[in-house]
């Protein structure tokens, strides 16, 4: 336990030391806020609500594809990698220590929305429906940080990186991540559903508002969780069979 | 009897079609300071990967600490060294080896360690701004924050100075003064011969020697005499002869003794060039060796 926490405390210093990362990691979502929730939807406090349950969607879904995605490929080049596999330790320390990183970069991508939507908009939610948010955003984290970790495993870090920017804009457009319920072009209203996006922001949606999730979404969520964990768990047994056998 | 800490029985290691090691065994007791030398490519890193654990053997067995080197609770007293281009480079050398450390239930003291291997003055720089071969140092020093008993290191001091180099010996030699076991890769003869007291040569998968250091390096000082002539008889100690147009190349373990013989049977030559050879030719001689006996 003690070493998985000193696995997170290097691997947020070796991110941490690289601040262009986590301000680029905190700049999409704050500035999707400002240049379409505030303008938009700031004076409305429902709208403002939904629109900020969607940017933190977001947040989490592009920090989950960039830092497990991207992170995961460019530490399997490392020759440090194999390294720490000859320390009296196995995989897990490091990989819980990702994760867990992983979620504190996630919670910093989050800070700026969060203010700007208290702010600058006229969002509201209760204590309980905040938590029930957190909540949500959590469990909406696990199809994206399954997502990350397969780009991660399966590809080399170049193909990881083009892979991770294509996939994060469809998801989120696609998903309706950028206009309110019902709101989307009805294209989108059309996809959306099938998307892990839809689901996950549905869940923020219905934890901070009055809104009622859609089944199709919600199994839809359940079927890209479970099937990006399969590949994630494939690709990962694959790479070490590759490096370790 | 002294303690076995890594004993290979009869391991090999195939990549795909690719034969990197065949058949080898090793036992590695407590207190040698082991030479493995062998030209690139002989199987050295992949021994040493083989005993580290990171790849397992694609037949015999390996045994770490009385255990197999995949559990981590063998490597406890085990050091490795990374290669220096992978280390972390935002983090500052103090904190690579108490990260390192870390995972040892037993730790060198940091500063001490630093100082050992030169390395004081830059703790407080992060490793990316570091040159080359003060990351090389770091690297070495790896391998001692967990106290191990046994150190597997792996080209220690390629790409360094000859001071860094010196000093980085010194430091090999004190660990080994205190009892430590020490497994050493290295294509330098020299370094070998400055360190090793056993000497184990691998060429192309195979060992080719394990032996004291005096009589590997009988074996592997082997001369190359060039010289031009028409016809050569029968000379003694050469183990290889190689025509190149009109010069013929012979190589020997005593240049001295061959030349007197040339002198001695009066065959009329010219161009005599004496040279030490690389040590893959070396290695060339000695495999030639085997398979031709008849030509010592």
């Amino acid at each position: 336990m003690s070493l998985v926490v000193t696995h997170v405390k290097y691997q947020f210093l070796e991110t941490i030391r690289i601040p262009i990362a986590v301000i680029g990691n905190m700049f999409f979502p704050a500035a999707s806020m400002l240049f379409f929730v505030v303008p938009f939807a700031g004076d409305d406090p429902v709208a403002a609500t939904y629109a900020t349950g969607s940017m933190m969607t977001f947040a989490v879904m592009s920090t989950c594809l960039f830092t497990y995605g991207i992170g995961v490929s460019e530490d399997r080049a490392q020759p440090w990698d194999p390294y720490l596999r000859t320390l009296p330790a196995g995989p897990w320390p490091r990989f819980a220590g990702r994760l867990v990183t992983g979620m504190a970069f996630m919670g910093i991508a989050l800070v700026p929305v969060v203010l700007i939507a208290a702010f600058l908009t006229k969002a509201t939610v209760s204590p309980l429906g905040a938590l029930l948010g957190l909540g949500a955003l959590a469990i909406a984290s696990l199809p994206f940080t399954l997502l990350g970790l397969l780009i991660g495993y399966a590809l080399p870090s170049k193909a990881a990186i083009a892979v991770a920017q294509i996939l994060f804009f469809p998801l989120a457009f696609g998903g309706g991540l950028l206009s309110a319920p019902g709101n989307a072009p009805s294209f989108i209203e059309t996809i959306a559903p099938f998307l892990p996006t839809r689901g996950s922001v549905e869940l923020v949606w219905a934890a901070t508002g009055d809104f009622t999730p859609h089944v199709v979404s919600l199994v839809m969520l359940a079927v890209w969780t479970v099937v990006a964990g399969a590949l994630a768990a494939w690709a990962y047994r694959r790479d070490e069979g590759r490096r370790f056998s | 009897m002294t303690e076995t800490l890594a004993r290979a029985v009869e391991v090999s290691r195939r990549y795909g079609d690719v034969t990197a090691l065949h058949p080898t065994s090793l036992d590695i007791r407590a207190g040698e300071l082991i030479g493995l030398l062998g030209p690139n490519g002989a199987g050295k890193s992949t021994l040493v990967n083989l005993l580290a654990g990171l790849r397992r053997p694609t037949s015999g067995s390996i045994s770490l600490f009385g255990g197999s080197p995949g559990d981590p609770v063998h490597r406890r007293s085990l050091g490795t060294t990374p290669q220096e281009t992978g280390l972390p480079p935002t983090l500052k050398v103090r904190e690579c080896v108490d990260f390192v450390s870390a995972h040892y239930p037993s730790r060198a003291d940091r500063d001490e360690l630093l100082e050992r291997f030169g390395l004081a003055e830059l703790r407080d720089r992060q490793i990316g701004g570091l040159s080359g071969g003060q990351k090389r140092r770091i690297a070495v020093a790896l391998a001692f924050a967990g106290r191990p008993r046994l150190v597997l290191l792996d080209e220690p001091t390629t790409g360094l100075d000859v001071e860094a180099r010196r000093a980085l010996w010194d430091a090999i030699r004190d660990f080994h003064a205190g009892g430590g076991t020490v497994l050493l890769t290295s294509h330098y003869l020299e370094e070998i011969e400055a360190l090793a007291e056993r000497v184990v040569v691998l060429g192309e998968g195979r060992v080719l020697a394990d032996d004291s250091l005096a009589s590997v390096r009988g074996m592997v000082g082997v001369r190359r005499v060039t010289l031009t002539a028409a016809g050569l008889p029968e000379l003694p100690g050469v183990l290889g002869v190689e025509t190149d147009g009109a010069r013929t190349h012979l190589l020997t373990s005593d240049a001295d003794r061959l030349v007197r013989e040339l002198v001695l049977a009066d065959v009329p030559f010219s161009g005599l060039e004496i040279r030490a050879t690389t040590l893959e030719e070396a290695f060339l001689a000695i495999t030639a060796q085997d398979a031709h006996p008849t030509a010592v």
